[in-house]
C-alpha cells in the first residue's frame, strides 16, 4: 500500500501512514495543537497550514473550498477533518 | 441615577446617541456588571453628510432612535459604521437601514461573515474597509484602523481626524453605567475598566500590542469607546495602561533564551506529588529551561492563571478519584479561557487506584485549548515503583526538551501510534 510521511514540525514528528488518510486522524493520536470542531467540513475550527508538499495532497472539494473561503484561509491552508495525504513527503505546521 | 433623554455633545457637531442599561448584572454570562452598561454610539456631523457610528442592542433600539432623532434626520445619514458586530452593537442596525436606506454601510473584512449571519438578508449591500481607507463627510473625515480580534476577528476603530475623536469599539471600554458620560465625571471606574480588559482582551495581548503600534502615534483628543465612559480627561493614559496590562511581564525573571516548564499537582496520599518531583527532576537536567513546581491545593486560580499565561509549557498531576480528575485540576482548566495558551505544551501524570481515567481526560482538555500535547502522561497504581518515577523523570526530560528545541525528530507509523494509544488506555 502506498505510504505518505507527514511531519509535524512544532511537535518533532514524522507520522508515516496509509495513503488516504486524513489529516485529522493523524494529528489527533500525536497530540498536535489543532482543535476540531464539526468534523465535517462546515465549521472551519481546524484549518491547518501546510508548509510543503500541498501537490500530494487530495484536492479540495466544493465543500472544502467554500469554508476555507469563508474563513480567508490562504492557500497553504486545508481543513484537516477533509483533506487526505496521497503520498510523498507532507510538512504541516502544527 | 439621572437619566439624561437627550442625545449628548462630546465635540463640536458630534454627539453620544447610545443607549443606558443600569438594571443589567451579567453581560455575555461571562462577566457581572455592578452598575449596568452603555451601549455607546455616535452620530457624526459634516458639512456633506451624516454618519452614525456603531448601534446599540435590540432591547434599546428605542432610547437609541430617540436621541438620534434629536440631531439628525434619517434622509441626513450617508453613513453608518460599525466598528463591530457583536448584537450588542448591531442590535437596531436592521431597523436603522430600513429607516435611512441610502445610507451606506461600512464594515471591516471580517465582519462580512458576522454580518451575514446577523442581518439574514441576502440583498443588503456594504462596503468593506481597511487601514487606510477613510470616508469624507465635508469637514469631518472618517479613518478606519482595522485592529482584529480586539476581542472579534471583525473589531476595528474609526478616527475623526479632524478633531481627533477616535471610536474605538470595545477597546478602551468597560462595563460602566453612569449618565454623566465623561470620564471625568463618572467617579471612579478603574476597576470595571481592568476587569473588562482581563476578561475581555487579555486572551488576545498580541493583537492589543498590534493595535497599539496603529493608534499610539495618532494625535488623539477623546476616546469614545462602545462601552463605559468617554474618555476625554487624559485619553492616552488609557492607552498606555493597556500596553502595561498587553506586554509580556517575564522579561527579566526567566533568561532571554530561557524556557518555563511549570508543574501543578495535587495529592491525596503523597503519590502524585512524588511523580510531580520526578517529572521536575527530570526537567532540570535539560538545560535552558526553568521548571517551578506548585502545589494545586494551595493556591489561588487566579495567581496560577498569571503564571501559565507567562509560561511556556504546563504539566499537570491529578489522581484519579471516582473516574475523574479531581476538581481543582477542573478549576483551573476551566479558567484559562481569559488568557492565551494555544501552541504551549502541556502534559499529565498521576496516581490511581483502580482505573485511571484522569490523565487522558486531562490531556484532551489541554487539546481542547490547542496546546500541543505530544508526549503520553505517566501513570501509576497507588504507590509509584522505582521504574513508574523513572518514566516521569524521562517524561520532564521529553518536556523540557521539546521546550528547549533540542527533541530529536521522531518517526513513527501510524499503527505504533495506535499501539502507543492502546497501551494507555
Amino acid at each position: 500500500m502506498p505510504k505518505a510521511n507527514v511531519t509535524f514540525e512544532k511537535l518533532g514528528i514524522t507520522v508515516s501512514v496509509p495513503a488516504g488518510t486524513r489529516l485529522i486522524e493523524i494529528s489527533e493520536k500525536v497530540g498536535a495543537s489543532i482543535t476540531y470542531g464539526c468534523r465535517e467540513g462546515e465549521c472551519g475550527t481546524c484549518i491547518m497550514k501546510i508548509k510543503s508538499g500541498m501537490e500530494h495532497m487530495s484536492e479540495r472539494s466544493v465543500l472544502e473550498d467554500k469554508v476555507l473561503q469563508e474563513n480567508m484561509a490562504g492557500r497553504s491552508d486545508r481543513l484537516a477533518c477533509q483533506a487526505q495525504v496521497l503520498g510523498g513527503d507532507i510538512v504541516v505546521k502544527a | 441615577m439621572i437619566q439624561t433623554p437627550d442625545a449628548v455633545e462630546i465635540a463640536p457637531g458630534t454627539h453620544w446617541i447610545g443607549a443606558l442599561d443600569p438594571g443589567l448584572r451579567e453581560f455575555d454570562i461571562i462577566l457581572k456588571t455592578a452598575n449596568g452598561t452603555t451601549y455607546n454610539s455616535y452620530c457624526v456631523r459634516g458639512t456633506e453628510g451624516v454618519a452614525i457610528i456603531d448601534t446599540v442592542k435590540a432591547s434599546h433600539a428605542e432610547e437609541f432612535f430617540r436621541r438620534l432623532e434629536q440631531v439628525a434626520s434619517y434622509d441626513e445619514i450617508t453613513t453608518i459604521v460599525l466598528n463591530h458586530l457583536e448584537p450588542d452593537h448591531s442590535g437596531a442596525l436592521p431597523e436603522l437601514m430600513r429607516r435611512a436606506p441610502q445610507a451606506k454601510l461600512y464594515i471591516s473584512t471580517k465582519g462580512q461573515l458576522m454580518l451575514k449571519a446577523l442581518v439574514k438578508d441576502a440583498a443588503l449591500k456594504y462596503n468593506v474597509v481597511e487601514t487606510g481607507d477613510h470616508v469624507e463627510l465635508g469637514g469631518r473625515t472618517l479613518r478606519f484602523f482595522t485592529t482584529p480580534f480586539l476581542h472579534w476577528p471583525d473589531t476595528q476603530c474609526t478616527l475623526i481626524e479632524e478633531q481627533g475623536i477616535l471610536f474605538s469599539g470595545d477597546v478602551f471600554g468597560c462595563h460602566f453605567c453612569d449618565a454623566r458620560l465623561f470620564n471625568d465625571q463618572v467617579g471612579d471606574f478603574r476597576f470595571s475598566f481592568e476587569y473588562y480588559y482581563q476578561h475581555i482582551m487579555r486572551p488576545f495581548r498580541e493583537y492589543v500590542l498590534n493595535a497599539l503600534e496603529l493608534l499610539e502615534p495618532l494625535p488623539l483628543k477623546l476616546i469614545a469607546p462602545a462601552h463605559g465612559p468617554i474618555l476625554r480627561e487624559a485619553p492616552l493614559s488609557y492607552m498606555q495602561r493597556y500596553r502595561q496590562l498587553a506586554s509580556p511581564l517575564l522579561h527579566n525573571e526567566v533568561g532571554a533564551n530561557n524556557k518555563s516548564l511549570l508543574v501543578f499537582y495535587i495529592s491525596s496520599y503523597g503519590n502524585t506529588a512524588r511523580m510531580a518531583q520526578a517529572v521536575v527532576d527530570g526537567a532540570e537536567t535539560v538545560p535552558g529551561v526553568r521548571v517551578s513546581m506548585y502545589d494545586l491545593q494551595a493556591g489561588g486560580n487566579l495567581p496560577f492563571v498569571d503564571l501559565i499565561e507567562e509560561a511556556d509549557g504546563l504539566a499537570i498531576g491529578s489522581p484519579t478519584i471516582n473516574g475523574d480528575a479531581v476538581k481543582p485540576v477542573w478549576d483551573l482548566l476551566s479558567s484559562l479561557a481569559v488568557i492565551k495558551v494555544r501552541d504551549k505544551l502541556g502534559a499529565a501524570f498521576g496516581s490511581y487506584g483502580w482505573s485511571g481515567e484522569a490523565i487522558n481526560m486531562i490531556e484532551d482538555r489541554l487539546r481542547g485549548l490547542k496546546m500541543r500535547v505530544p508526549i503520553k502522561g505517566v501513570r501509576a497504581r497507588l504507590i509509584p515503583t522505582e521504574e513508574e518515577l523513572a518514566l516521569c523523570r524521562d517524561l520532564g526530560v521529553q518536556l523540557a526538551q521539546h521546550l528547549s528545541g533540542t527533541v530529536q525528530n521522531r518517526v513513527i507509523s501510524m499503527s505504533e501510534l495506535f499501539a502507543q494509544e492502546q497501551s494507555h488506555a
